[in-house]
C-alpha cells in the first residue's frame, strides 16, 4: 500500500517536467531528461520483441522443458526413497531401474535444452540490440541540428554505449532469469499443491509478503537507476569532451580543473551506483527472510504431520528440496528485477531521445525537382519573406526577399556573426526558417525529397570536418558511387591532387580522427573536393577557403571559374580576392541585407563595400 | 564511410587471465579487508544453507521417528534460526562491498581519466576516442561486477564445495566418490573453454569499442552528414559494424552454451548414479534412509555453485580482457609527469618565475629554435621529416609571423614550443632555458596559444577565457581587457552576457565569434610568449583591423609567434620567417622579402601563378 502511494508520488515528480509548459523545455536538455510518452519504455521493449516473437516462444518452450527436466529431480528421489527402496527390499528392480533412467534421462536433456535455449536467447538479444542501436543511430541522424545543438554528442554516446549496454545486460541475463523465475515458481507451486494442498496453501500464502517487498523495492531502485543513467551520461560528456580538446586542455593547463570536476562527476555516479547496489542488498535481506521463516514454518508443521502419520516422509522430503528451489530463485528475480530497473531507466531515456521528432522533417508528399535546363546545372533560388530565429536566441534574421537567378555566382560578405552562415543554412536547410519560405526552382525545400534536396544544393561548412578513413572516402561523401578516376578529377580540379599523392598511402592514407592527418588547409582542400563531386545544382562555399595560402586559394578560384559555370553558388568570403569572381555581391550587417548590387558597382559607389574593397586593396599593398 | 581507427594495442595475448587480473591489486587493496570479510560472511552463509538439511536429517530420524513434538520444535526453531542468520548475512556480505566496489569503478576511471589527460598527444592522434571512452565506462563495469560476484563466488562457491564435500564424505564416501567422478572432466573443458572465450570476449569489446567510435564521428560530423544527405551510407557503415559486433557476441554465445550444457549435464549424472546406488545401499541396510535423504539434499545444494562455476568463468575471462584493455593506456609510456610531481609546489611556481633572474623580460634571449627536427612518430619509415632542422631566433618583445604554404608544418613547428609535440631533434629555448628540461606545467604558462581550430569548452563565456591564465584563472578585468582586445563586444550582447554558457553543452557562436573568443582567452594572462596560429582567418577585414590595432600593444610587450597566410595579418609582425621545405629558409621584414624572395613572393601575392592574369581581368 505505501509503496504504492510512494511510487505513485515518485512518478509524478518525476513526470512533472514533461507536462510542464513551454519555458520548462530547455530544463529537459539541460537535465538530461527528456520527455517520452508515458510507458513509452516499456511499449518500445514491445516492438523491439514483437517481430521475435516465435524464438521468444521457442526460447520459453525451450525452457518450459527444461524447467521439467530440472524439476523433476527432486520428484524422482521422493519416488526413489518411497517407492524404490521397499520395492529393492522385497527384491523388485523395476522401480529403482526407472528411478535411474528418469533421472538421467533429465540430466542429458537439461544441459542440451539448456544449450538450446542460451544460442536461441542471445539470438534474440542480439536482433533486438541490432535493431535497438540501429534505430537510435538512424533517429539521431535524422534529428534535426537545433537538435544536437542541444542535446551534444556525449549525450548521444552516453545513449548509444552504456544505456545500451544496460538493456543488453537485461536481455542476455535477464530474460532467463525472468523466464526461469516464473516458471519455476508455477512448477513448483503446482507440484507443491499436488504433494500437498495444505502445505503448498502455506507456500501461496508467503507469496504475498515477497510481492510487496519486490514493489517497494521496484520502487526505490527505479529512481536509483534514474539518477544512475543520468550520472553516467554527465561523466561521458565531460570525459569526450576533453579528449576531443586535449590539446587547449594541455596548452592551458586544464589538467587539474578537469580533475577535480571530472571527480565530481564521477562521484555522482558513485553515490548513485551505490544506491543502487544497496538497495539490492536491501531486497535480498527481505525475500531471504520471508523465504526462510516460511520454510521454519512448513517444516515443522510438515513434521508435525509426518510424526502424526498424516504424510509420507518422502513427501516432506521434497517439500522442503523443492521450498529451497522455489526461494533461491527469488534472489535471481531480485537480479532480474535489477537489470530491469537498469534497463528501464535506460530505455526511457532511449525512449525519450526516440521521441524527438525532427524539426525538419523530410515531406510526406515529396515534390519532384524539375529537370533543369540542358547543360545548366543551375536552379533559382528563392527566398520569399524569410525570417529567422534560432531556437536559443533572438531573431538572427529579420524578414528579407532574395532572389538568384540560375547560374548566378552571389557574394555574401559581412561583419562576422552578421548571419552569413545562418543563411546558406537556410538554403541548405538545415534549418527551416521561422517565416517565409525557401523555393528551389519554384519548390519549397520543405517539399524536397532528402535525395532531391541534396542534388540540388550541397553546402562546404565552415569547419572542415573530415571522418577517419582515408582521403577517397572523405572526398566520396559527396557521391559514394563515384569511381577513383573522378574521385581523383575532383581533388585535381581545386589543386588537392599533389598534396594527397604525397601522402604516404596517396588517396588510400588514413586522416584519422577528425582529419588530424593532415594539415587545416588539406582539410578544406578535401572538403572542397567533396562538395565537386557531388556536383550539385547550388553549390554553397562558405568560408572554404580561409584556412588556404594564397597560392592555394588561387587556383581554387581559377577552378571555380569552370566548375561553377551554369551553376547557382553562394560563396561566403571575407577575403575580396574570393569575391572576386562573382556576378553579385550581398553585404550583411546585423541580419540585414545593406548592399545588394555587382562588385563593379557597389566598389563606384561609397557604401561599406567600397569601403572593404579600399581596405583590403591597402593591406595587400 | 571510413572504417575507424584500428584498435593500435597489439592483439597479442600472451599473459594469462590471471595475471591480468592480478593487476587489479593496487585498486583491490584499499578494499582488501572489506572484500575479504565479505567471501567470509558469504562463505558462512552459504554453510547455514547446507546446515539446513542437517537439521533435517536429525529432524527425520529424530522426532520424527521418534513423535517427539517437543523435538520437532527444536528442529523447526533450529531451521528458523539458521535461516534469519543467513539472510542476515546475505545481506551483510552486500552491504560491506556495495559502495567499496563503486569506489574501485569509479577511482578506477578517475585515474585513466588523469593518465589520459597526461598522455601526449600523439597518442590521442593514434586513438580512436570511443575506444577510449569504452574502456572507461563498459569495461570498468565489468571489472567491477567481477570483483561483486565472480571474484567473491569462485572462492565462496569453491568453499562450499568443499565443505559440503566434506559433509558428503561424512556421509557416504562411496555415494561421493561417485559424485565426484565428473571433476576430471569438467576442468578440464573448462580450460580449453577459457581459452577461447577470452578470445572473443576481447573481440567483442574491442568492437564494442569502434562501434562507439563510429556513433561519436557520426554525430560530431552530422553537419556534413546532412550536408551531403548521407544518413544510408553512413546507416549503412554502422550496421556493418554493429553485425560484426552481434557475430561475435553469438559466438561468444555459443562457447558459453556447450560449457553449460557440459557443466549441467556432467554432475546431474553424477547425482543419478549416486541415486541408485544410495538406494541398493538402502535396501541393503548399509545406510539409512535419513542419511540418503540428507546426502542428496546437500548434493542437490551443490549443483548450484558447481554449475554457476560455468558463468564465473565466463565473467572472469571478460574481467580480464576488461583489465587487458583498462592497462593498454594506463601504462603506455610517455605521460607528461603529472603536477603532483613537478608542481608539488604549484604556488611556489609563480614565485620561482619572479624570481628566477632567467624569467623572461624585456632584454632576454626570447624564442630560439636552433636545428630543430620533427615527424611525426606515426609517419611511415623512411618518408621525409615533416621539420628538418628550424633555426629561428625571435628576440625578447619582438613579433615573428611565421609563413608558408599550405601542409609545409607550420602548425606542427608552433605545437613544438608548448611540447604538444615533442622535437625529435634540436633544442627550443626560452630566454635561454631548454624548454626539454622544464616542467610541462610552467612551460605552458609561459606560453600561451591560440590554435586555428578555436575550441571553447562546455562553460561561460568568463570562464572560457579566464581559462587562458592557467588554472587560478584570470580577475574580471583581465578578461575585459581581453575580451576588448579580441574584439568580442557582441558577448555583452549574449542572453546572459559574460555567463552564457558556450561549448558543446551551450550555445552555438559564429565561426569568427569562436575564434575571437580563442583568440581573447590567449591574451588574457598576458603569457611571455604568445604562439597564434592564423589567428584572424575567420574575420571580415573590418573586424581583423580592429583586431589587430588592439592586438599590437599586447604584442609589444611578448614574444610572439604568428602564423600567417595573408599581407594583412602579417602586418602584425616585425620581422617575417619563411618556412620552408623544413627549415626556416629566409628571415626578414615583409618588404626585404617581398623584394628579395621569389618564393615569399608568389606566397603572398599569389602573382607568379598560373591564374594571375586571368584574375586580375575579373577583378577589374
Ligand atoms: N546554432 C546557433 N544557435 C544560436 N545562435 C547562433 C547559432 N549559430 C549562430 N548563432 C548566432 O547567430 C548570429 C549569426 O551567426 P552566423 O554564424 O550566421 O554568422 P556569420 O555571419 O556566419 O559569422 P562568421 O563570419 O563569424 O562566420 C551570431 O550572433 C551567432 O552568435
Ligand atoms: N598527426 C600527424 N601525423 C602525420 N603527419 C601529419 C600529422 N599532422 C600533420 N601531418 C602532416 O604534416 C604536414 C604539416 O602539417 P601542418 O598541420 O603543420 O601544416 P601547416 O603548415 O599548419 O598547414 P596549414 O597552412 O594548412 O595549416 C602536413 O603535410 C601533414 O600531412
Ligand atoms: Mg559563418
Ligand atoms: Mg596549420
Amino acid at each position: 500500500m505505501t509503496s504504492a502511494t510512494e511510487q505513485q508520488l515518485d512518478d509524478r515528480e518525476e513526470a512533472e517536467p514533461v507536462h510542464a509548459p513551454a519555458p520548462a523545455e530547455p530544463d529537459a536538455f539541460d537535465q538530461d531528461r527528456l520527455p517520452a510518452p508515458k510507458n513509452a519504455q516499456a511499449l518500445l521493449l514491445r516492438s523491439l520483441l514483437r517481430p521475435h516473437s516465435r524464438l521468444v516462444w521457442l526460447a520459453s518452450v525451450l525452457l518450459l522443458v527444461q524447467q521439467a527436466a530440472v524439476q523433476a529431480g527432486p520428484l524422482l528421489v521422493a519416488y526413489a526413497i518411497d517407492n524404490a527402496i521397499p520395492q529393492m527390499r522385497e527384491g523388485r528392480h523395476g522401480a529403482l531401474i526407472a528411478v535411474a533412467c528418469g533421472y538421467l534421462g533429465c540430466g542429458v536433456a537439461a544441459g542440451a535444452l539448456q544449450r538450446a535455449f542460451i544460442r536461441v536467447a542471445a539470438l534474440i538479444s542480439q536482433d533486438v540490440l541490432i535493431e535497438l542501436r540501429a534505430r537510435m543511430f538512424r533517429h539521431a541522424q535524422s534529428l534535426s541540428l537545433d537538435f544536437h545543438e542541444r542535446y551534444t554528442s556525449g549525450r548521444l554516446i552516453a545513449r548509444a554505449t552504456s544505456d545500451v549496454e544496460s538493456i543488453r545486460e537485461l536481455l542476455t541475463d535477464g530474460l532467463e532469469e525472468l523466464i526461469g523465475v516464473v516458471l519455476s515458481v508455477v512448477y513448483i507451486s503446482v507440484l507443491l499443491i499436488f504433494l500437498d494442498w495444505r502445505l503448498g496453501l502455506v507456500t501461496l500464502v508467503s507469496y504475498v509478503p515477497l510481492y510487496v517487498a519486490i514493489r517497494r523495492f521496484q520502487g526505490r531502485s527505479m529512481l536509483a537507476y534514474r539518477r544512475r543513467s543520468t550520472a553516467i551520461a554527465a561523466v561521458i560528456v565531460k570525459f569526450t569532451e576533453t579528449m576531443n580538446g586535449i590539446r587547449p586542455v594541455k596548452a592551458f593547463r586544464r589538467e587539474q580543473p578537469n580533475d577535480t570536476s571530472f571527480a565530481e562527476l564521477n562521484h555522482r555516479h558513485y553515490r548513485a551506483n551505490g544506491d543502487a547496489i544497496l538497495e539490492m542488498a536491501r531486497y535480498v535481506v527481505t525475500s531471504r527472510l520471508i523465504a526462510n521463516i516460511a520454510v521454519a514454518g512448513i517444516v515443522v508443521w510438515g513434521a508435525y504431520r509426518v510424526a502424526g502419520g498424516g504424510m509420507a516422509l518422502g513427501v516432506l522430503a521434497a517439500f522442503v528440496l523443492y521450498l529451497r528451489r522455489l526461494y533461491d530463485p527469488i534472489d535471481r528475480l531480485g537480479m532480474f528485477l535489477n537489470s530491469y530497473q537498469s534497463a528501464a531507466a535506460s530505455l526511457e531515456k532511449i525512449a525519450g531521445l526516440l521521441a524527438q521528432t525532427p524539426t525538419v522533417p523530410a515531406p510526406e508528399h515529396p515534390v519532384a525537382l524539375p529537370p533543369t535546363a540542358q547543360g545548366h546545372p543551375g536552379r533559382e533560388v528563392v527566398f520569399d519573406r524569410v525570417r529567422f530565429g534560432y531556437r536559443t536566441g533572438g531573431e538572427v534574421l529579420p524578414p528579407f526577399d532574395l532572389r538568384l537567378p540560375a547560374g548566378q555566382t552571389l557574394a555574401v560578405v559581412g561583419a562576422t556573426g552578421a548571419g552569413k552562415s545562418t543563411l546558406a543554412k537556410l538554403l541548405a536547410r538545415f534549418y527551416d526558417p521561422t517565416g517565409g519560405r525557401v523555393l528551389l526552382d519554384g519548390v519549397p525545400l520543405v517539399d524536397l525529397s532528402p535525395a532531391d534536396l541534396r542534388r540540388g544544393v550541397v553546402m562546404v561548412t565552415q569547419e572542415a570536418f573530415l571522418f577517419s578513413g582515408t582521403v577517397a572516402d572523405n572526398i566520396a561523401i559527396g557521391r559514394p558511387d563515384a569511381t577513383r578516376e573522378e574521385v581523383e578529377a575532383a581533388a585535381r580540379a581545386i589543386g588537392a591532387h599533389d598534396f594527397i599523392t604525397a601522402l604516404p598511402d596517396g588517396y588510400d592514407t588514413d586522416v584519422r580522427k577528425r582529419g588530424g592527418r593532415i594539415s587545416a588547409g588539406q582539410r578544406q582542400l578535401v572538403a572542397f573536393a567533396r562538395a565537386l563531386l557531388a556536383d550539385p545544382g547550388v553549390l554553397i562555399l562558405d568560408e572554404a577557403t580561409s584556412s588556404l595560402d594564397i597560392p592555394g586559394e588561387r587556383a581554387v578560384q581559377f577552378a571555380m571559374q569552370t566548375v561553377l559555370t551554369g551553376r547557382t553558388a553562394v560563396i561566403i568570403a571575407h577575403r575580396l580576392s574570393t569575391v572576386a569572381i562573382a556576378d553579385r555581391v550581398l553585404v550583411m550587417r546585423d541580419g540585414r541585407i545593406v548592399e545588394d548590387g555587382t562588385p563593379a558597382d557597389l566598389i563606384a559607389g561609397d557604401g561599406h563595400y567600397a569601403q572593404l574593397d579600399a581596405a583590403w586593396r591597402e593591406g595587400l599593398a | 564511410m571510413p572504417a575507424t581507427t584500428p584498435d593500435p594495442a597489439p592483439a597479442a595475448r600472451s599473459r594469462s587471465s590471471i595475471r591480468s587480473l592480478l593487476r587489479l591489486w593496487p585498486y583491490v587493496r584499499p578494499i582488501r579487508a572489506r572484500l575479504g570479510a565479505s567471501a567470509v560472511v558469504g562463505v558462512v552463509a552459504s554453510s547455514m544453507g547446507l546446515l539446513i538439511p542437517l537439521v533435517l536429517k536429525w529432524l527425520v530420524d529424530g522426532p520424527v521417528t521418534d513423535q517427539d513434538p517437543s523435538g520437532v520444535w527444536l528442529g523447526g526453531g533450529l531451521v528458523l534460526l539458521l535461516g534469519l542468520l543467513e539472510a542476515g548475512l546475505f545481506g551483510l556480505r552486500r552491504w560491506l562491498v556495495a559502495r567499496p566496489l563503486a569506489g574501485v569503478e569509479a577511482s578506477m576511471r578517475s585515474d585513466l581519466y588523469q593518465r589520459l589527460q597526461r598522455l601526449p598527444v600523439s597518442f590521442h592522434d593514434r586513438w580512436a576516442s570511443g575506444q577510449l571512452l569504452s574502456r572507461a565506462t563498459m569495461d570498468l563495469q565489468i571489472l567491477r561486477m567481477f570483483l561483486a560476484f565472480p571474484l567473491v563466488f569462485l572462492f565462496v562457491n569453491a568453499t562450499t564445495m568443499l565443505i559440503g564435500f566434506g559433509i558428503l564424505l561424512a556421509q557416504s564416501p562411496l555415494l561421493t566418490l561417485v559424485l565426484l567422478g565428473p571433476a576430471v572432466p569438467l576442468v578440464v573443458l573448462s580450460m580449453r573453454f577459457e581459452t577461447r572465450y577470452a578470445l572473443a570476449a576481447r573481440r567483442a569489446q574491442d568492437q564494442a569499442g569502434d562501434l562507439a567510435t563510429l556513433v561519436e564521428e557520426s554525430v560530431l560530423g552530422v553537419r556534413i552528414i546532412k550536408a551531403f544527405g548521407r544518413h544510408r551510407t553512413q546507416s549503412q557503415a554502422f550496421h556493418q559494424q554493429a553485425r560484426d559486433l552481434r557475430g561475435t557476441e553469438l559466438h561468444k554465445a555459443r562457447l558459453l552454451s556447450d560449457l553449460w550444457a557440459i557443466i549441467m549435464t556432467l554432475p546431474e549424472l553424477a547425482i543419478g548414479v549416486a541415486l541408485v546406488v544410495g538406494v541398493l545401499q538402502v535396501s541393503d541396510g548399509k545406510l539409512s534412509t535419513g542419511t540418503l535423504v540428507a546426502f542428496l539434499t546437500t548434493a542437490l545444494a551443490l549443483r548450484w555453485p558447481v554449475e554457476s562455476i560455468g558463468f564465473l568463468l565466463a565473467m572472469s575471462n571478460e574481467a580480464a580482457t576488461a583489465a587487458d584493455r583498462y592497462f593498454e593506456p594506463m601504462t603506455m609510456q610517455g605521460a607528461e609527469a603529472s603536477e603532483a610531481a613537478d608542481g608539488k609546489d604549484a604556488e611556489d611556481l609563480t614565485a620561482d618565475l619572479t624570481a628566477d633572474p632567467a624569467a623572461v623580460r624585456p632584454g632576454g634571449d626570447g624564442l630560439r629554435m636552433a636545428g630543430v627536427g620533427f615527424r611525426y612518430p606515426d609517419a611511415p619509415a623512411g618518408s621525409a621529416p615533416v621539420l628538418t632542422g628550424v633555426d629561428l631566433h625571435i628576440r625578447s618583445g619582438e613579433t615573428m609571423a611565421l609563413v608558408g604554404a599550405t601542409g609545409c608544418g607550420k602548425t606542427t613547428l608552433t605545437a613544438l614550443v608548448p611540447r604538444l609535440h615533442e622535437p625529435t631533434s634540436g633544442r627550443i629555448t626560452l630566454d635561454g632555458a631548454d624548454t626539454a628540461a622544464m616542467p610541462v606545467a610552467r612551460l605552458r604558462e609561459l606560453v600561451a596559444v591560440a590554435f586555428e581550430e578555436p575550441t571553447l569548452f562546455s562553460a561561460t563565456v568568463r570562464e572560457n577565457v579566464a581559462m587562458g591564465a592557467g588554472p587560478s584563472g584570470a580577475d574580471e578585468a583581465a578578461v575585459l581587457r581581453a575580451l576588448e582586445i579580441a574584439q568580442c563586444g557582441f558577448v555583452h550582447a549574449l542572453p546572459q552576457g559574460l555567463d552564457t554558457q558556450v561549448g558543446e553543452q551551450g550555445l552555438s557562436l559564429s565561426g569568427g565569434q569562436r575564434q575571437r573568443l580563442a583568440l581573447a582567452r590567449a591574451v588574457v594572462g598576458r603569457p611571455q610568449f604568445l604562439i597564434l596560429d592564423d589567428p584572424l582567418s575567420a574575420l571580415d577585414v573590418h573586424t581583423e583591423a580592429l583586431v589587430e590595432a588592439a592586438l599590437r600593444d599586447v604584442l609589444r610587450e611578448t614574444t610572439a609567434l604568428v602564423v600567417a597566410h595573408r599581407p594583412s595579418t602579417v602586418a602584425l609582425a616585425d620581422r617575417v620567417a619563411l618556412l620552408s621545405q623544413g627549415r626556416v629558409s629566409a628571415v626578414g621584414t615583409h618588404q626585404e622579402l617581398l623584394r628579395d624572395n621569389t618564393e615569399y613572393r608568389r606566397l603572398m601575392s599569389g602573382l607568379d601563378t598560373a591564374v594571375e592574369p586571368l584574375e586580375r581581368s575579373d577583378a577589374r
